[in-house]
């Protein structure tokens, strides 16, 4: 039947007035699925900070056809992956059917996200598949909220699904999830969050029927095989204002959180016509600790990559086709079966990304940025409160610097690269748990140092007012910043400290990443996030610019001098005589 | 449908009421409406004066050629505060806050402009070196930790005042849940600021989130002064020339507030324009018989939207301005879509037809505005289509010919897509049409509403001239369009009510409210309402009492608003009404779960005095039959039936209770009206039309 449909499609001509409002209903579909997710959802996750995406995928290849524009970027590519997965190992779809799966090795990210799948019919035929991905709080295994720093292998990270029919024609079946409900944490309010996401899916139902009700099967058809031509048409277009040659980039994460030494991501890009073609294979060996990556991520991260530095162009799997990865076999990019990989999704991928912009940047640096903060800097905290009497998991991620570009400076708190998350109001998180903030700052001098400087992370100081807890760090750029472009200086670097009520201090050995601190009231957790790098030339920085983040308290006269040559008088105006001659100095050094 | 409880004042028989003049200055033009109670109305338009819109505002009121000494009430609908806002023209803040959160206002909620694109900036309204600290802590639960540094605070506002500042605010986490802290600094400080401009934080909203309560409180020190001023100059202006009762100032959440207290509160003057044409809106469809509509106001370069349920504005405490711009007073529920008259065609790299979110503006505009536009825009296909008269082409400043227009459309858009010009001037409305619709549809359904249950009410230059296609396209069953769609605004000045909100966090599991507490927060909030206007001392005729609740279930973010009818509201009421209105929005049931009640919520309304809107209409002008009102014919492009020739009604000659079929046009002074074939229009006693929207 679908085979038929498809070939029927091939005599279709479509009207170019048909072909947009197919592409913008499509597109309203997805929308609607998001919108229906974040508002009744219960994590704060996914209804605040919006770490879910919802989309529609082709009924035999898995393809992706549209997807929300206010879904998670990292869940770009690989909605598609796990939507295949489903399709390769189901058996007999029936209308009503939704297929719940996390696994990782099958087209996933870490197992908090959970994704749930639908085959979609119409008039009798499975038509699409509908699917969206959310992040739940906790999905058991060895930490709090999932995030583990030092898991060797996938058992120790959560419970792990294959696809598997959550509702049945419909109907819930209440054993599986029982045994899910039995295996994580805070599960009682799990439940909102399930029959929100499968709320979801029955509104992209619904509303895809209509659109098919309006243009028919075989015109929707039609259109679809031609957006995904024109995207790809459109993609190829933007690539071709690329020079032809290869760049490479790189980028570090600090470690694997097991053993202490940095893992090398190796981006060779090769751009050839309309075509870029990357390569990984000079990246770190497979870990030990949770720093894998699965290949859906790896591939995903690319995608969003490009799509940052080309935000215009839709997104469906044309947009992919001109973008060759050859697999990073025998690389920690490409990871198997057992190998931990919680730390992908929030931390490899956004170091992926910046490998890509840092070798793009040297092609087209009118269009890039010094690279951003790029970690979701996640701190779980697990513990007791003595008042309530319950358990509690505290889950907290920040943003940092963004880079200096062509014309600006960068920005100050960006969101991770990979996300498009608020965090919580700290009014929130203080009222929710037993903690206290003691400060959340900018992290002065933090902003790398360019003709247009990084933008500057943070710093937060959290106290524990109650009881005991557990403290678990998923950070990144603790050993190197985020590097700067076209000679901006690197951003400034993350770092986490504990500070406990005696007076002792303990500063993890990894930096960015660590698990289980036993931590008790009084003590308190500080953490610096990363700045951006900077863009350009510091010694081309306008003077006047400089004196004016010195009068914002950006950065201390001092270090307004070492880094970006320019000096004050002694009542502390800009000195334009010795400013011109430590710049001539430093050009010549 | 809210429930309300109105009270009725103990207020003398008033005397016949006298003339009103609602007078709203837009971003182009200054609209003033003047009725007079024992008959006719005068309307004027004027440029707006940008620089101080009270020149525009004068100039109006003497074109209507009134004498200010013979009118009642005046009610004024600004901008000032919005443009402040959106051009940075504003005045000189500090903050004094808790130790070691200075930065909250710079850092935001760790954001991007753009979901795609690591570029962009921010600048925060006060700038880090005029952001102090003090020693103060107070805890969630309202507890002091830490007692006020009030030397510190001293010090710093001295500072402050050194470093140039002009109007400060006062912002301290958790003040929502124990304000003692924040007054006691205000106090310190008043002893010494030479101005009025002292913001309290929790005064502005008390309400939880400390990066949306300091900026709301932020945006209140940054405007204040600006419009103390601008109304104190205007004040004077209309006192000088004779005009001897009280100016009221419209707000955003739809009701109207004296001159003489505006400032205290200047924050809530923002979107005050949006918010007076949704009131217009409201107060029309209501006397229609119309309680639930979308608002649908489209402009040059974008348009907005807004519900009406049971016959009250939609009020939502969740604007944001611009990028991380959030202001978090109730305002009238307006969404702005980036869809307008000004859309700009263009075909992708992908090859296909995009209408926007590119706008031409108002320079250049249009190609057929004659100011050197040479891109297509929705407009130019309206004109090239007939739905706009050809011959109108000849006002304005350098005439160029439908030719021209076509040609463009033609060149730039049929060639490309190999379509013949009609096709293409076509493709550019339908396009746009269906953007406008998907958009409406978002924010009714992120509203919790079907679009398919309301009317759909039209207003502004070009509502009108889509509104019958977009409902078509919403399956929206009727189409209202008021009498005066051009003047909507001003109208909404004239027509609306006093009003004060007021928001109270709660913040506990239902099952552990204090009921008792419920009531006396409720009590205080009318009281304090009450008590607001009656310093007003304006004439009003009742004082209506609004309550609604937050809640959500424990562990959700998102709340939904719940009316309530009382202060003496019940326990098993609010959950019940809770779970009811869950079901409606989200079909899913959660008896698993316990409800929170999150915020309290109060708006008390002053009910002014009835406008008639017979007035608007002019029955000598009206023929006996519709088809009399028929004074000419053209050939219009629909999408059902190509070319046709079509009639074109007059507006004015249209007779009350009369009805006609579409296809029509139907022009007026301030608008044209599309009607699409295969529907049918009545015109009502008020001289609204009612269009029956057929599917086809």
């Amino acid at each position: 039947m679908s085979i038929e449909t498809a070939e029927q499609a091939q005599d279709i001509i479509l009207d170019p007035v048909t072909l947009t409002v197919i592409q913008a209903g499509l597109q309203q579909v997805c929308n609607e699925m998001d919108l229906a997710f974040q508002r009744a959802a219960f994590s704060p996750v996914i209804s605040e900070t919006l770490d879910r995406s919802d989309g529609i995928y082709h009924r035999e290849t898995g393809e992706l056809i549209a997807q929300g524009e206010t879904g998670l970027p990292v869940f770009v590519g690989t909605m598609q992956f796990s939507t295949q997965a489903v399709i390769a190992r189901a058996r007999n779809p029936q209308p009503g059917d939704v297929y719940i799966v996390n696994d990782p090795y099958m087209g996933g990210t870490h197992l908090m996200d959970v994704k749930f799948v639908r085959p979609f019919f119409y008039k009798g035929a499975l038509y699409a598949w509908l699917a969206n991905t959310g992040h739940w709080p906790d999905f058991g295994g060895m930490v709090p909220g999932g995030f583990s720093a030092k898991a060797t292998e996938v058992e120790q990270e959560g419970l792990r699904l294959p696809p598997v029919k959550l509702f049945k024609q419909g109907v819930i079946d209440e054993e599986i999830l029982s045994i899910i409900f039995s295996n994580i944490r805070i599960a009682d309010q799990r439940i909102g969050d399930v029959k929100a996401q499968a709320a979801a899916l029955m509104v992209g139902d619904k509303r895809l029927t209509a659109l098919l009700d309006r243009y028919g099967a075989d015109v929707v058809d039609a259109a679809i095989a031609e957006l995904k031509s024109r995207a790809e048409q459109q993609m190829r277009a933007k690539i071709a204002t690329i020079p032809d040659g290869t760049y490479e980039g790189t980028a570090y994460v600090d470690s694997d959180g097991v053993v202490d030494e940095p893992l090398k991501i190796a981006m060779q890009v090769r751009k050839e016509g309309s075509d870029l073609h990357f390569d990984m294979a000079g990246s770190s060996p497979p870990c030990q600790g949770p720093m894998n990556s699965v290949l859906a991520t790896t591939k995903s991260s690319i995608y969003l990559a490009m799509k940052h530095i080309f935000p215009d162009v839709p997104i469906n799997a044309g947009t992919f086709a001109p973008l060759h990865i050859a697999d990073p076999d025998g690389t920690f990019l490409y990871a198997k079966y057992p190998r931990p990989v919680s730390g992908c999704a929030a931390e490899v991928s956004q170091r992926i990304a910046e490998a890509v912009f840092d070798a793009i940047a040297q092609a087209i640096p009118d269009r890039l940025f010094g690279a951003p903060a790029g970690t979701s800097g996640n701190f779980a905290l697990g513990g007791h409160d003595p008042d309530t009497g319950k358990n509690y998991v505290l889950y907290l991620i920040s943003g940092g610097g963004y880079g200096g570009s062509l014309e600006v400076d960068g920005l100050s708190n960006g969101c991770s690269t990979i996300g498009i998350s608020k965090t919580t109001p700290l009014e929130v998180v203080e009222q929710r748990y037993p903690i206290l903030f003691e400060e959340y700052s900018l992290a002065e001098g933090s902003g790398g140092a360019g003709k247009h400087r990084g933008g500057f992370g943070i710093n937060y100081k959290v106290r524990i007012a109650r009881g005991q807890a557990r403290a678990s760090f998923v950070m990144d750029h603790g050993r190197t910043g985020p590097n700067g472009a076209q000679g901006g200086e690197e951003g400034g670097r993350n770092a986490v400290r504990i500070r406990y009520a005696d007076g002792r201090v303990y500063d993890p050995p990894h930096l960015s990443k660590d698990q289980d601190i036993r931590i008790s009231e009084g003590d308190s957790v500080e953490v610096t996030t990363p700045g951006g790098g900077g863009y350009g030339n510091p010694l081309e920085r306008d003077p006047d610019a400089v004196m004016h983040d010195i009068q914002r308290g950006y950065y201390d006269a001092p270090e307004a001098e070492r880094r970006f040559a320019v000096a004050l008088t002694a009542d502390g105006a800009l000195d334009i005589a010795r400013t011109a001659s430590l710049r001539a100095e430093r050009r010549t050094a | 449908m809210p429930d309300s409880t109105p009270e009725r004042l103990n207020i003398q028989p008033q005397q016949p009421a006298g003339k009103m003049v609602g007078v709203d200055v837009g971003g182009t033009f200054t609209d003033l409406i003047l009725i007079d109670p024992t008959g006719g109305l005068r309307i004027a338009k004027v440029p707006t004066t940008v620089q101080n819109q009270a020149y525009g505002v004068m100039s109006a009121i003497e074109k209507t050629g009134a004498h200010l000494a013979d009118i009642a009430s005046i009610v004024h609908g600004t901008t000032t505060t919005t443009n402040a806002l959106l051009e940075r023209k504003i005045a000189t803040c500090g903050l004094i806050t808790t130790r070691g959160f200075r930065d909250i206002l710079e850092l935001g909620r760790r954001t991007r402009p753009k979901p795609y694109g690591l570029i962009g900036s921010f600048e925060p309204l006060i700038a880090r070196e005029n952001r102090l600290e003090v020693a103060e802590r107070t805890d969630a639960y309202g507890h002091i930790l830490t007692p006020l540094d009030e030397e510190g605070v001293r010090n710093a506002a001295r500072a402050l005042l050194d470093q140039g500042v002009e109007a400060l605010v006062i912002h301290f986490l958790h003040a929502y849940a124990n304000p003692a802290h924040e007054r006691r600094a205000a106090e310190i400080v008043r002893e010494i600021w030479p101005n009025p401009y002292v913001t309290i934080g929790s005064d502005i909203l008390s309400e939880f989130r400390e990066y949306e309560r300091g900026t709301t409180a932020s945006v209140n020190a940054a405007i204040q002064p600006v419009l103390d001023r601008y109304i104190r100059r205007l004040t004077d202006e209309l006192s000088g020339k004779g005009y001897a009762n009280e100016l009221l100032v419209m707000q955003g959440n739809g009701g109207t507030v004296s001159a003489r207290i505006v400032a205290e509160a200047a924050v809530n003057t923002v979107m005050s324009g949006p918010a007076s044409g949704v009131m217009a809106a409201a107060y029309t469809a209501r006397l229609a018989g119309y309680p639930e509509v979308i608002t649908y106001d489209m402009g040059g370069t974008s348009s907005d939207v807004g519900l009406i349920l049971g016959g009250v504005p939609a009020v939502s405490a969740e604007l944001e301005l611009e990028y991380a711009l959030p202001i978090h007073v109730p305002m009238v529920d307006v969404h702005t879509i980036g869809a307008g008259g000004g859309s700009l065609a263009r075909i992708d790299e992908a090859g296909l037809l995009q209408v926007g979110p590119e706008s031409a503006g108002a320079t250049p505009g249009p190609i057929c505005y004659g100011r050197g536009g040479a891109r297509p825009t929705i407009t130019d296909a309206n004109l090239a289509l007939g739905r706009l008269n050809p011959a109108g082409l000849l006002a304005v400043d350098a005439p160029v010919s439908i030719d021209d227009v076509k040609r463009a459309i033609s060149e730039q858009v049929g060639d490309k897509l190999g379509l013949d010009t009609d096709q293409a001037a076509a493709a550019i409305l339908a396009i746009g049409n269906m953007k406008m619709a998907n958009a409406i549809r978002m924010v009714s359904l992120a509203r919790g509403h079907d679009p398919r249950d309301f009317a759909l009410f039209a207003f502004g230059g070009a509502g009108p001239l889509h509104a019958v296609a977009l409902a078509r396209e919403l399956a929206i069953p009727k189409v209202l369009i008021p009498a005066r769609p051009g003047i909507t605004n001003a109208l909404g000045c004239v027509v609306a009510d006093l009003r004060h909100d007021y928001v109270n966090t709660v913040n506990t599991p239902l099952a552990a409210v204090d009921m008792d507490q419920v009531a006396t927060i409720l009590r205080e909030q009318v009281a304090a309402g009450r008590e607001t206007i009656a310093r007003e001392g304006t004439e009003i005729e009742e004082i209506t009492v609004l309550h609604d609740a937050d809640m959500q279930f424990q562990g959700q973010t998102h709340i939904l608003t719940i009316p309530v009818p009382g202060p003496d509201v019940g326990r098993e009421y609010l959950e019940d009404a809770f779970a009811k209105a869950y079901w409606e929005r989200f079909e899913v049931e959660l008896p698993e779960i316990r409800p929170v009640l999150v915020n309290l919520h109060t708006a008390v309304i002053g009910r002014r005095p009835a406008v008639p809107l017979t007035a608007l209409i002019d029955k000598a002008q009206q023929a006996a039959t519709p088809a009399e009102a028929v004074t000419a014919r053209r050939a219009v492009w629909f999408a059902e039936g190509d070319w046709q020739e079509t009639p074109i009604y007059r507006r004015e000659k249209l007779p009350l209770g009369g009805r006609f079929e579409g296809p029509a046009i139907v022009e007026q002074l301030d608008t044209t009206i599309v009607i699409e074939p295969n529907c049918a229009v009545d015109v009502d006693d008020l001289g609204n039309l009612i269009v029956t929207v057929r599917s086809i």
